[in-house]
């Protein structure tokens, strides 16, 4: 029989090392994957986790692949910390690029230092209001916030299909489901000459200071962690539960805007219907990757990253099959989950007696 | 005399040395924006790329790519990593495209279906799929009892419209009372979406459904509810053996080799290439034997009467929705007409979508 308990006596040293135990178990899993495929295990890791970063443009490309991951995450934190459950930060990205990418259509033939600002601000609005349905929804209707975000996802995917099919297409672009190139002075400035790394990440760089500060240095912070760990102390401490829900949604929508904003600011330049390999989803394995926590959500935005670009380099170099990008990511989760529950409970075998068969 | 001689056959030899050595290394890279899979778009790109591969030529190609910010990573790492020829097979993928070639003037990129050569290195090629459609169309409106054609068609582009308007057009040459109705998806690839829209024309009358997008549901779902359907860009009879009547076929191979043997032999130019059934590009699967030995003779010879260009799929009178006219009696569509084409021929039902 096995008997499974809640240890007592956890080290909060371990909670956060473990997220290193995922990592190094994924990479020994990963390289028994490409074993049994019949590529050399150690040559395929490298070109997995090397070779994208080693050289300058690649290490750029890692930094723009990991800003969007980075800020939804950062945003997701609030939410997760304080027992919210927002799935739909892909919505909440694809709106924000919705209302910043309408911003920045009608500026399409205007230059202007002021048009990018606009455009950053309108994504962040629309980030926030579409996370504001399901915070609504849940804090006065009761409704299940998990599902209206998820659901809300399929919403904003379609009002993007519409906008770029139908009205926003470019009126020059023979129907194609695209709009204009934004202007100039809608785009992201370039950090330097040949690399596509955008002034996009120091929103990111900026998001984690300020959920640091947030999180560990005022009373919404703290009311957010004690909420997280006991709802009903919150309500016995007076903290007021329905304010609190409305704010961690806006601050997780706005940061999914910005990423929106982001993507179609910086290496996109238009709006289409793939702006987004799903960065919202990808994300919630970046926020538990980094416990929750804003530095670690920095470190663990640039491994799943990179995760991204090994899978490319390993098809290109060995043609192993890209989706084993994806296994690395749900291993990744998995891994971690695993060695949280193994952290946090003990399994106990037990020798079966034979009265106790009788019961 | 002799020291020139020697000095000719030094360098003779050196260059050949060093064109034996290029020959070698050369490489082609191929961009998917899906899964290689078993059949449609990416699939036929993909057999395309093992005939490359069978000439002797070695080739690399990375799936499933996203038309996002993340093609240019892949086609610039392809560009970096000492590939020659750079096929980026999906719409999407034009722009990125043509930025890329900017900066490796050395290495020569085919966009597929797109517009844009903004540079030397930049060629682009597309089928006339629309010659196919024109055969489906003269079997489609011989087989129909209801006259109802439904077409699921995926976004308002040109190039799908030509396809709905040179199907109607034949059509209604061997079955003056033919309409066409067409259930827009707005997307290449959703079996679950084409399935409905294949039930929706189905449940209005249609007895012959056709696709211009990607799964096998609209050909299964025809299958299930005994009604005639044609495959798209590979041959789907498999999935579908009782209702397919033939499929259009997308056959990249003979371009492919011809373009990667060219680049490599130092004869590549750029191109705007757009072949049809003449050059193999457009191929069509096994005729249905329930078609009859009559109709497929006559398919057969259309076939080779649009091969050879004695017949055009858009030859005059065309008019619009409108009754407006389009082509005028004796002459046929011009390449211009035809790649801008944004409104329906008489007969189809129903409005593009704007």
């Amino acid at each position: 029989m096995i008997k499974i308990e809640k240890r007592n006596d956890v080290p909060m040293a371990l909670y956060f090392f473990t997220p290193f135990i995922a990592i190094i178990l994924t990479i020994l899993g990963g390289g028994i994957i490409f074993y049994i495929l019949g590529f050399n295990p150690i040559e395929a890791l490298k070109f997995y986790f090397i070779t994208p970063i080693s050289n300058l443009y690649g290490f750029s490309e890692l930094l723009l692949k990991a800003t969007p991951l980075c800020l939804i995450a950062i945003g997701l934190s609030f939410c997760f910390k304080s027992n919210n459950w927002n799935i739909g930060a892909e919505g909440q990205l694809t709106f924000g690029a919705i209302v910043g990418g309408g911003v920045a259509l009608l500026f399409y033939n205007q230059e202007g230092f002021y048009i990018l600002p606009l455009v950053i601000l309108a994504g962040a609005i629309g980030g926030m209001i579409f996370a504001l349905i399901p915070a609504i929804l849940k804090t006065y209707f009761n409704t299940n916030e998990i599902l209206v975000s998820l659901m809300l996802v399929y919403v904003s995917k379609l009002i993007l299909d519409y906008l770029v099919v139908g009205p926003w297409s470019n009126p020059e672009g023979f129907n194609f489901p695209e709009t204009r190139q934004f202007s100039d002075s809608s785009r992201m400035p370039l950090l330097f000459e040949g690399l596509r790394i955008h002034a996009g990440i120091f929103l990111a760089l900026a998001a984690v200071m300020l959920s640091w500060f947030i999180l560990y240095k005022t009373y919404l912070g703290f009311q957010i962690k004690v909420s997280g760990l006991s709802l009903k102390t919150a309500k016995y401490a007076g903290f007021k539960g329905k304010t609190m829900i409305l704010v961690v949604f806006m601050i997780s929508g706005a940061c999914a805007g910005l990423a929106g904003v982001g993507e179609i600011t910086g290496p996109i330049g238009q709006l289409h219907r793939m702006i987004s390999p799903d960065y919202g989803f990808t994300a919630i394995i970046v926020a538990f990757l980094g416990r929750l926590n804003p530095f670690g959500i920095i470190f663990a935005s640039l491994v799943v990253a990179l995760t991204y670009l090994g899978a490319e380099t390993a098809q290109i170099f060995l043609q192993i099959p890209k989706y084993t990008g994806q296994v690395f990511q749900g291993m990744i989760l998995f891994f971690l989950l695993a060695s949280d529950y193994l952290l946090f409970f003990k399994v106990k075998i037990l020798s079966l007696k034979k009265n106790e068969l009788r019961h | 005399m002799y020291k020139n001689f020697f000095r000719y056959l030094i360098s003779a030899i050196f260059l050949l040395g060093f064109s034996v050595n290029s020959n070698a290394d050369f490489k082609v890279g191929f961009v998917y924006v899906g899964p290689t899979g078993d059949h449609g778009w990416t699939f036929q790109h993909h057999e395309g790329r093992n005939a490359v591969e069978a000439a002797g030529i070695k080739t690399t190609f990375v799936e499933s790519v996203p038309e996002g910010a993340d093609a240019e990573r892949v086609i610039r790492q392809l560009a970096q990593s000492g590939h020659d020829l750079i096929f980026t097979t999906s719409f999407g993928y034009m722009d990125p495209t043509n930025k890329v070639a900017k900066d490796f003037p050395n290495v020569k990129f085919e966009h597929a279906t797109g517009y844009k050569r903004e540079h030397s290195n930049v060629s682009t090629y597309s089928a006339r799929f629309y010659e196919g459609r024109t055969l489906l169309g003269h079997i489609a409106g011989k087989m129909t009892k209801t006259n109802t054609i439904g077409y699921i068609a995926s976004f308002p582009i040109p190039e799908v419209i030509r396809g709905i308007n040179a199907m109607t057009l034949a059509a209604q040459k061997v079955n003056p009372n033919i309409k066409t109705k067409i259930v827009w998806v707005f997307t290449w690839y959703d079996p679950g979406k084409e399935a409905e829209a294949a039930q929706a024309l189905i449940d209005q009358g249609a007895d012959v459904i056709m696709q211009h997008t990607d799964s096998t549901a609209p050909v299964q779902t025809a299958e299930k509810a005994g009604v005639w359907s044609f495959g798209q860009a590979s041959d789907m009879q498999r999935f579908a053996p009782k209702s397919i009547l033939t499929s259009i076929i997308d056959d990249w191979a003979p371009y492919y080799v011809e373009r990667a043997i060219a680049a490599r032999d130092g004869t590549w130019n750029q191109q705007d290439t757009w072949h049809g059934l003449k050059e193999g590009m457009v191929a069509m699967g096994p005729y249905n034997s329930a078609m009859g030995a009559d109709l497929v003779k006559e398919v057969e010879q259309l076939q080779k009467d649009l091969a050879s260009g004695k017949v055009h799929s858009f030859t005059g009178p065309i008019y619009d929705q409108k009754g407006n006219i389009l082509v005028a009696e004796g002459k046929v569509a011009d390449d211009g007409m035809l790649a801008g084409m944004s409104v329906y021929v008489k007969g189809v039902e129903g409005d593009i979508p704007k």
